[in-house]
């Protein structure tokens, strides 16, 4: 038999612990309709039920003011599962129970588990659980997600709750005479005009209109706009009335009343505390050293510090095996496809562009076990709390500093992983303005394009010059976020009512579901839309080839270089593997020949549609001081930005520029006329703020959930890259500094 | 005893809230907490730079905004 089974609660009850106790690897992460919030869904065996469990997100409350709350609600509503778990943090009975009190008011069919048994004991906290039950009149189960204990005894009553398809009935809480009164007279309009009733409760629909409840409102002025315009009369007039006698509105009543409703239960008896409420303990103590005035951001600089190290320091090695796969892939390839555009388009269009991608996920791998290690301990909350007040300053939250550590806020991260971490946000204004900007920082890929021009006009202050150009990209994307936040994603902050929940070892199988979840949606993202356009920007620099003219042309040159040596050094030449006994001449007409099929590859990459563009772009790139070279270049870095390295490389006639050691390309640079130190500062900034590469982008319309961001992205970044390095340009030029 | 809001409220110094002054998301946030009128909260400290304000309420640890804590009032011992 099936059954549907919703798991709610609040954050940080230990509801996904449970949830991944249940279904284990049996769970299947995807998105709720339209919205980037996650589901998770997952199936449980037992007692001839096949179950279906579906987590819903962790709330604190049933509003339509936060994404989550109106995706539970709807879940609840449209989905009907025949049993809801609610998951209560039994060390937190109090609060935890106003959500359950939400539940019941809806009239959903209800089974409370009082979760963390263990940690309540250990506070010297005693719940009755039957008392609670008789009290509420729904079933209450103890258990310990950690350990599993009390699973199976929580889901034999649901199961009970199922097989009797008995209708909850619904909780009616007193909230005063004056609201008590208006809501009966709304419920007998509602019942006459059965007005939606068919998805709601009555009483519930009366409560959300005075509550002002945003999404119920919308329904009910689309369904029968004079009754709802009737209700919301009736709202005004008791709303006035409240402000009058008692100053206060209907929704603070509410709220309260249900307060006082969940304190009168506790009071009967169900809870037996040995110790005073506000008792400090060990996760306290903690605090007091890590959130400390003086300590606490030298540790915090000391964990981020230390996850930083781990991520990069260890996914080295795997990173480092991929890349030696797909190496040795295109050797393969090289050595058994005949020359032509099969072998190019596989080499260069598929392996690099696939092998790059896939080349990030240890690095992603490794970054996710890591943030989630400190969002799980607790720990990520308090790095919010310590930094809410700078981030807030540039209309961010403090929970944006992992994205931006993460992307390279400390040179050498990258903006893939950075945009995914954004999800730890739970407010969408101040989550789009950071998975925005934090593409600005200097992820790795960047760094080598950075040394290479400090390496050349730079050398006698290497380590100033990568100061400044982290101190800008800081400056720049916190400034760019604030001018987002009050002009394309304006609008008031998201509150910061946050809690800190107690300091908990995470499990190490929530640990590895959550670091494989967030990988697999990558690569699985990524790989598809990447190869698509790593094959396009493929395409962009080989096509169209050169005309046959030119070609002919080359050939000529290679002819008369043939010639001029004599017929016996070419065939001495052909013959491969005989390095004793050649002449002298042999070395020579190889360089002339190599030197022609690189002025060859120059010529086709300036004739690519790249290379038009690159050209046709001179008329303004000129204003920063690039030329069409450097233009090509950065229109391949947006394949990745290592792409910039080597794209110059063909294009200065150097053939394939390895960036970690790209000495003979800076080297030219410094001596090439038209580039000066100016000309490269320019560039430098140029780089740190233009267009993400694509898998920022890809991963940036994912996350916002839009195709627009993603695309604005793209043309803001480039336009103010643009506009920031045609100023320095243009006024270092004026006022003569760097020049020449 | 006295009524002060409480982002004047010091360090370790506890009370008993007495009204919370603001509606819609704020309000809503604020009262889902379990901060309303009769819950015993205790400042149990600040943030590095002050702010936000950590509270001790119902036995768990709440953060919120010195602005946001400046709408609601406290009877303070």
């Amino acid at each position: 038999m099936e059954a549907k089974i919703a798991l709610a609660g609040n954050p940080n009850s230990g509801k996904t612990t449970l949830f991944n106790e249940l279904t284990g690897a049996r769970q299947h992460v995807g998105n709720y309709p339209g919205v980037t919030v996650e589901k998770k869904e997952g199936s449980y065996v037992h007692d001839g039920y096949n179950i279906h469990i579906v987590d819903l997100p962790g709330t604190y409350s049933l509003t339509a003011y936060s994404l989550e709350e109106v995706v539970a609600r709807d879940f609840l509503v449209n989905e009907k599962p025949e049993a809801v778990i609610d998951i209560i943090d039994s060390s937190n009975l109090e609060r935890n129970l106003y959500l359950a009190i939400q539940f019941l008011e809806m009239g959903i069919p209800l089974c409370i588990a009082l979760n963390m048994t263990d940690v309540a004991e250990k506070r010297g906290i005693k719940i009755n659980g039957e008392k609670l039950s008789t009290l509420l009149g729904v079933p209450v189960v103890p258990t310990i997600a950690r350990t599993g204990e009390g699973k199976n005894d929580l889901i034999n009553a649901a199961v009970k709750i199922v097989q009797k398809k008995r209708k909850q009935s619904n909780l009616e809480i007193s909230y005063g005479d004056d609201l008590d009164r208006t809501l009966f007279e709304m419920e007998e309009e509602i019942r006459a005009n059965e007005f939606l009733t068919d998805t709601y409760q009555t009483r519930w629909i009366a409560l959300k209109y005075l509550e002002n409840d945003k999404q119920i409102l919308l329904k009910g002025q689309e369904s029968n706009p004079s009754l709802s315009a009737k209700l919301e009369k009736m709202v005004k007039k008791v709303s006035q009335h409240l402000e009058r006698t008692l100053n206060t509105y209907p929704e603070a009543m509410i709220a309260d009343q249900r307060y006082g409703y969940i304190k009168s239960i506790i009071k009967q008896g169900v809870i037996q505390q040995q110790h005073d409420q506000n008792r400090l303990y060990t996760s306290d103590k903690i605090d007091q050293i890590v959130t400390n005035r003086f300590l606490g951001p030298i540790i915090m600089l000391a964990i981020l510090m230390g996850l930083y190290h781990f991520t990069f320091t260890y996914s080295e090695i795997p990173v480092g095996w991929l890349e030696n796969f797909f190496g040795w892939l295109g050797d393969v390839a090289s050595t058994h496809l005949a020359d032509g555009l099969l072998k190019s388009l596989l080499i260069s269009g598929i392996i690099d562009g696939v092998g790059g991608v896939l080349g990030f996920v240890p690095l992603i791998m490794f970054m996710f076990f890591g943030i989630a290690m400190l969002e799980d301990s607790g720990y990520l909350a308090r790095v919010a709390f310590m930094l809410d007040r700078i981030f807030r300053l540039f209309g961010l939250h403090g929970s944006s500093v992992m994205a931006f550590i993460v992307s390279g806020g400390i040179a050498g991260g990258c903006a893939v992983p950075g945009v995914m971490a954004t999800r730890t946000l739970k407010s969408p204004r101040e989550r789009l303005a950071t998975l925005l900007t934090v593409p600005f920082m200097n992820c790795g890929a960047k760094l080598p394009v950075f040394a290479l021009l400090i390496a050349a006009f730079f050398s006698k202050n290497e380590a100033i010059m990568m100061l400044i150009i982290t101190l800008i990209a800081w400056l720049g994307a916190l400034l760019v976020a604030k001018l987002l936040r009050i002009t394309v994603i304006k609008g008031k902050s998201a509150p910061f009512v946050m809690e800190l929940p107690p300091y908990r070892f995470p499990t190490f199988k929530g640990l590895a579901i959550h670091t494989w979840e967030r990988t697999w949606q990558y690569i699985k993202k990524a790989g598809t839309v990447i190869l698509g356009i790593s094959i396009i920007l493929w395409a962009m620099m080989t096509f169209p080839g050169l005309p046959d003219s030119k070609v002919q042309e080359f050939e000529y040159q290679r002819e008369a270089a043939k010639a001029a040596a004599g017929i016996t050094i070419v065939r001495e030449s052909e013959e491969v593997g005989e390095e004793t006994g050649l002449s002298k001449e042999v070395p020579d007409l190889k360089n002339r020949l190599k030197v022609i099929d690189l002025k060859e590859a120059e010529e086709g990459l300036r004739n690519s549609i790249a290379g038009r563009l690159g050209i046709a772009l001179e008329g303004i790139s000129k204003w920063a001081g690039f030329d069409w070279r450097t233009n090509i270049a950065l229109v391949g870095g947006f394949a990745a930005k290592e792409v910039v390295i080597s794209a110059l490389g063909t294009a200065y006639s150097l053939g394939e520029v390895d960036p970690e050691e790209s000495d003979s390309l800076s080297e030219i640079l410094a001596k090439t006329p038209g580039w000066s130190p100016l000309a490269a500062l320019s560039l430098i900034i140029f780089t740190i703020f233009y267009a993400p590469c694509f898998v920022t982008v890809v991963m940036i319309v994912r996350e916002s959930g839009s195709w627009k961001w993603g695309a604005f992205s793209m043309a803001f970044n480039t336009t103010l890259a643009f506009v920031l390095a045609a100023l320095v340009f243009q006024i270092g030029s004026a006022i003569g500094i760097l020049g020449g | 005893m006295g009524k002060i809001m409480m982002r004047k409220m010091k360090d370790n110094q506890s009370g008993i809230i007495s009204a919370v002054k603001v509606g819609g998301e704020l309000g809503r946030r604020i009262r889902d907490m379990g901060l309303v009128p009769g819950t015993a909260i205790k400042v149990q400290g600040r943030a590095p730079l002050y702010d936000p304000v950590a509270l001790r309420v119902m036995g768990f640890t709440l953060t919120l905004r010195n602005d946001e804590a400046g709408h609601i009032e406290v009877e303070v011992e």
